[in-house]
């Protein structure tokens, strides 16, 4: 880990989010994804049998890891490219400083890569005085606003029109100050005649990986600008940094996952740019890098292997489960306090950072199930999410008073006789004190729910009680 | 222990294995030498006119433009047409593909340049490797008969398909992907190109032209 | 699915009341009763407490497993296991046989259990054949799809079907209805503010679908969606399912005050 993580103050995050009146205008473009989804789901009529099918490569591949590993890193230094292990965040940044270093790099354009988020590498990059230059048009919004990403895929997914055009009069100082950006095209223009000047001029360009492929040694990329690909064209050296999980066997099973990504991102059916990249130029080739490299990243992905928790492997970072997200329709990607958020980061968040920083997002979820209806690779996210309220449990890391308060009720829920009986005591006595007005607005114990919200009261007896009384028990 | 032997030792670890293990390696090789195709949709399939016809709708539904002739004679004169009525400059870029080369583009008014592009270029050609009926995907190689350069950094892309290049779906490049390059290899790189550049990152609204091509013209050369 | 297979009339329905119902709406599992018995089954209700879900979903694991091994002896002699819930049942039908993963004999009683649990509309419409019930309610409902009843068990069109043949009824579209309304168990109170950032939400839909009732089958949402509606002063009421296809429509809607004296 080297992002520090506001994971532990998500309460507070989540404050913070309700009340950013500016966040939650731009928030509600995130729910464009869910029509958009089942609109591209609906006209493939092998969506779900795809699903299937993506599940079980995956599966197939990560049961196989170490030996498709292997193969990977042969057919990459066939083709004339170089693989570079890292155990973790120090070592595959060292690997990239050095790569810089060793040519002199003064400039790296990038596309997009959660992974080089996760690793923190932009900072590591300006403290070693090289530029890190962010070319997704999302991703370069929020590097010039000093952000982090709020979302997988859609990095800018909190920011409004107005803030990119306020934020682009400040940046780009070089240009007239009257010039006329209120249209959404504009902005774009702007930012694509900048940023072209800067893959001219990198030194390195570096991105990150949907698949690597075992069977031929290629590095996969998706975009829809065509930025990763510029970043990966222009440039001396091209650097992939991928996870240990991006491995898949062959193109053709490629082909099956890249028909449920992109149909789950964004709705399309596919993105525009799906890119191969095999090794460094070739002989007479006119174009393309000089040197290919690819950082291999493990940071905690070889430990979840085989464990609770290695379904989240299957997971190709298509953002499905948090466009589908009450939870992060609400609050947005930033509350999540690191770098992955929604249902994905509150599984993934915990075994890559730890449970005890991480811990509070598996417990934020009411288990509405949609993100599991949705995601492409059929991850049980809330069961997994669940695993996370079970090791906290045993670990007597669940706050004391959720404990006891658990305690309390299941000591009873084990005695129905004893339950049966305190129960409609309780709840007779609750009656009479609520029936007039029908519900509570306040009551001792039940403030968390009492603050916000009525609370109905009883009405009367327990169901179980009046049956009895009717008919004579049962048992 | 080097990172990799580590990382392999982690894996093997946790998955409860050796690496030696017979039948996993001969799970491991029969899946690479067979490259099993999984669910293939039907959109992609049918007769060639059927095919072709897909193509053309797919192609156009994520916003590239297509024409279609009956020679790649015709292709020139296709492209000056498209520039002139889009009010575009006369120039075009083409890599070293003969089947590009041997147009008659002097029968137009173009001005032609050959090699890759250095960003300043408006308009590029290239040729197809094949196309993509199921989503309306241009399959573009890397080398100097068409730069991969060209597929990005102009505004306007025109990418030449031959009837004969167009498949039901990806599975079927890769096929002529192995015949043409051999098992297990790849030239550097395969561009899949669906549709003219886009971003959505402002407000999620859809805008071409990000940093590859605002335009895609597609022009499909003879009948099926 | 009409009529199941081995099973002879009449059918021995085990009610699993569930502990909102039982403690705070009893008027629910009388409707569930009524509706059943309509449709030829003998209920039964056997001593029970709770499902066990918020331990499960507390992450404790030991006190579910103990809860979950009463609830199956208790309900041993019942063909079928009925909950006017789709989350009680998908507790039940989904979940306890993944609780006993390490005990393979008990991981096959509940296995077997499991398959005999049902949501009570789903289980009227899918395994009764029922197509119509007798009853009336003058108004315009929304009908709100609860999460793990949809998710977990496919309870969708069942009670949309039931309802529609409620005479007086109006059914009303209402968007995003399939949209969790904040609830979660225990996470309504553990993440307040989040859980109402939620609700609000819901209430403002409920409210733009021009529906004066609005009709879910699951008590928790209800009472989530009820307390925040009346909260915020809107006119709404709040009923579940079951009670509207008994034809118990009149009586006090969720949270409202008693009409009558205390029973
Ligand atoms: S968990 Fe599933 S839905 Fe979420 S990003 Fe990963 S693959 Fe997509």
């Amino acid at each position: 880990m080297s992002l520090a993580a506001t994971t532990p103050h998500f309460k507070d995050n989540v404050h913070e989010a309700l009340t950013d009146a500016r966040l939650q205008r731009a928030l509600p473009h995130a729910r464009n994804f869910i029509a958009t989804r089942a609109a591209a789901a609906a006209r493939l009529p092998e969506f779900e049998a795809l699903r299937d099918s993506a599940r079980a490569i995956k599966d197939h591949t990560l049961a196989h890891l170490d030996l498709y590993l292997e193969t990977y890193e042969r057919k990459v230094t066939q083709s004339g490219g170089h693989v570079h292990w890292a155990r973790d965040t120090g070592e595959a940044l060292a690997v990239i400083l050095d790569l810089c270093k060793a040519r002199g790099a003064k400039s790296v354009a990038k596309g997009k890569s959660m992974v080089s988020e996760e690793i923190g590498l932009n900072a590591a990059l300006e403290g070693a005085g090289i530029a890190a230059v962010e070319t997704d048009l999302g991703e370069y919004i929020i590097q010039l606003r000093g952000e982090a990403p709020s979302h997988i895929i859609a990095p800018a997914i909190h920011v409004t029109r107005d803030d990119v055009e306020a934020d682009f009069r400040r940046f780009h100082r070089e240009l007239p100050a009257d010039r006329d950006l209120t249209q959404p095209e504009q902005l774009l223009a702007e930012a694509r005649a900048i940023l072209r000047d800067k893959f001219l001029s990198a030194d390195i360009g570096l991105t990150g990986a949907n698949f690597l492929i075992a069977e031929t040694g290629t590095s996969i990329i998706v975009t829809n600008e065509g930025n990763g690909d510029l970043a990966q064209t222009l440039p001396k050296v091209h650097v992939v940094l991928a996870s240990l999980d991006k491995l898949v066997p062959t193109l053709n099973d490629a082909a099956q996952l890249l028909r449920v990504l992109a149909r789950s991102a964004t709705g399309q059916d596919l993105s525009v740019y799906t890119t191969l990249s095999t090794g460094p130029r070739r002989p007479g080739d006119p174009d393309g890098p000089e040197e290919y490299h690819v950082v291999l990243l493990d940071n905690g992905r070889s430990a979840m292997l085989g464990g609770q928790f290695a379904d989240m492997l299957r997971c190709i970072r298509c953002g499905a489960c948090m466009n589908h997200c009450p939870v992060y329709h609400a609050v947005g990607g930033h509350a999540y306090g690191w770098v992955y958020p929604g249902p994905m980061g509150a599984v993934l968040t915990p075994s890559l950072i730890g449970v005890e920083q991480g811990g509070q997002l598996p417990n934020a979820s009411t288990f509405c199930g949609r993100c599991e209806a949705v995601c492409p690779m059929r991850i049980p996210l809330p069961n997994l999410m669940r695993h996370w309220r079970e090791r906290e449990f045993e670990r007597h890391l669940t706050p004391a008073v959720v404990r006891g308060g658990i305690g309390f009720w299941a000591f009873f829920a084990k005695r129905p006789g004893l339950y049966r009986f305190a129960t409609d005591l309780a709840m007779r006595a609750l009656h009479l004190i609520g029936r007039s007005r029908g519900r509570f607005a306040w009551l001792p114990f039940a403030g968390g729910w009492t603050r916000y919200r009525d609370l109905a009261a009883p009405q009367g007896a327990t169901f179980q009680a009046r049956w009895r009384a009717k008919s004579g028990a049962v048992r | 222990m080097s990172a990799r032997d580590d990382i392999l030792a982690l894996v093997r670890a946790s998955l409860h294995v050796s690496g030696a293990e017979a039948p996993r390696r001969a799970a491991v090789a029969s899946r690479l030498a067979e490259a099993p195709v999984g669910v293939v949709p039907q959109r992609g399939q049918g007769t060639r006119s059927q095919i072709l016809a897909t193509f053309k709708a797919e192609a156009e539904r994520v916003r590239a433009t297509v024409a279609e002739v009956a020679s790649a004679a015709d292709a020139p004169a296709e492209i000056a047409r498209f520039l002139r009525e889009n009010n575009l400059p006369a120039t075009l870029r083409h890599g070293s593909d003969p089947r590009l080369a041997s147009l008659p583009w002097s029968a137009t008014a173009l001005e032609i340049s050959h090699g890759p592009s250095d960003g300043d270029d408006v308009n590029a050609v290239s040729a197809a490797f094949a196309a993509i009926a199921e989503t309306g995907t241009l399959a573009l190689v890397s080398g100097s008969d068409n730069p991969t350069t060209l597929n990005f950094l102009p505004e306007n892309h025109f990418v030449l398909v031959f009837a004969e290049d167009v498949v039901g779906d990806m599975e079927s490049v890769v096929a002529r992907l192995k015949a043409t390059y051999g098992q297990g290899a790849m030239p550097r790189a395969v561009n899949f190109v669906t549709g003219p550049s886009r971003s959505a990152d402002i407000e999620q609204t859809i805008l071409l032209g990000a940093h590859g091509p605002r335009r895609l013209h597609i022009v499909v050369v003879g009948q099926p | 699915m009409a009529e199941s297979e081995a099973v002879k009339p009449p059918i021995r329905v085990g009610l699993f009341v569930t502990c909102l119902v039982d403690l705070l709406r009893p008027s629910v599992g009388f409707a569930a009763v009524k509706l059943l018995e309509d449709a030829g089954c003998k209920v039964i209700v056997p001593s029970q407490s709770c499902c066990g879900q918020p331990a499960f979903n507390s992450g404790d694991r030991p006190s579910t497993q103990a809860i979950a091994r009463r609830t199956i002896d208790a309900f041993a002699g019942c063909d079928y296991v009925v909950a006017p819930s789709g989350s009680c049942a998908g507790m039940l039908a989904k979940h306890y046989p993944e609780l006993f993963v390490d005990e393979p004999e008990m991981a096959i009683k509940a296995t077997a259990f499991a398959a005999k649990c049902f949501e009570l509309v789903s289980f009227l419409v899918d395994r009764l054949g029922v197509k119509r019930v007798s009853a009336r309610y003058e108004g315009v409902a929304a009908y709100h799809d609860s999460c793990s009843g949809l998710r977990e068990l496919g309870v969708r069109d069942q009670p949309r079907t039931l309802l529609a043949g409620v005479e007086g009824l109006r059914m009303v579209e209402l968007a995003e209805s399939d949209v969790c309304c904040g609830f979660g168990g225990t996470f309504a109170v553990k993440y307040g503010e989040l859980s109402d950032a939620i609700v609000t939400r819901k209430s403002a839909k409920i409210d733009a679908s021009g529906a004066d009732t609005l009709i879910a089958g699951d008590l928790g949402c209800l009472l989530n969606m009820a307390g925040k509606m009346q909260r915020e002063g809107r006119a709404v009421k709040a009923r579940h399912v079951a009670e509207v296809l008994a034809g118990m429509g009149d009586d006090p809607a969720i949270g409202e005050p008693d009409a009558g004296a205390a029973s």
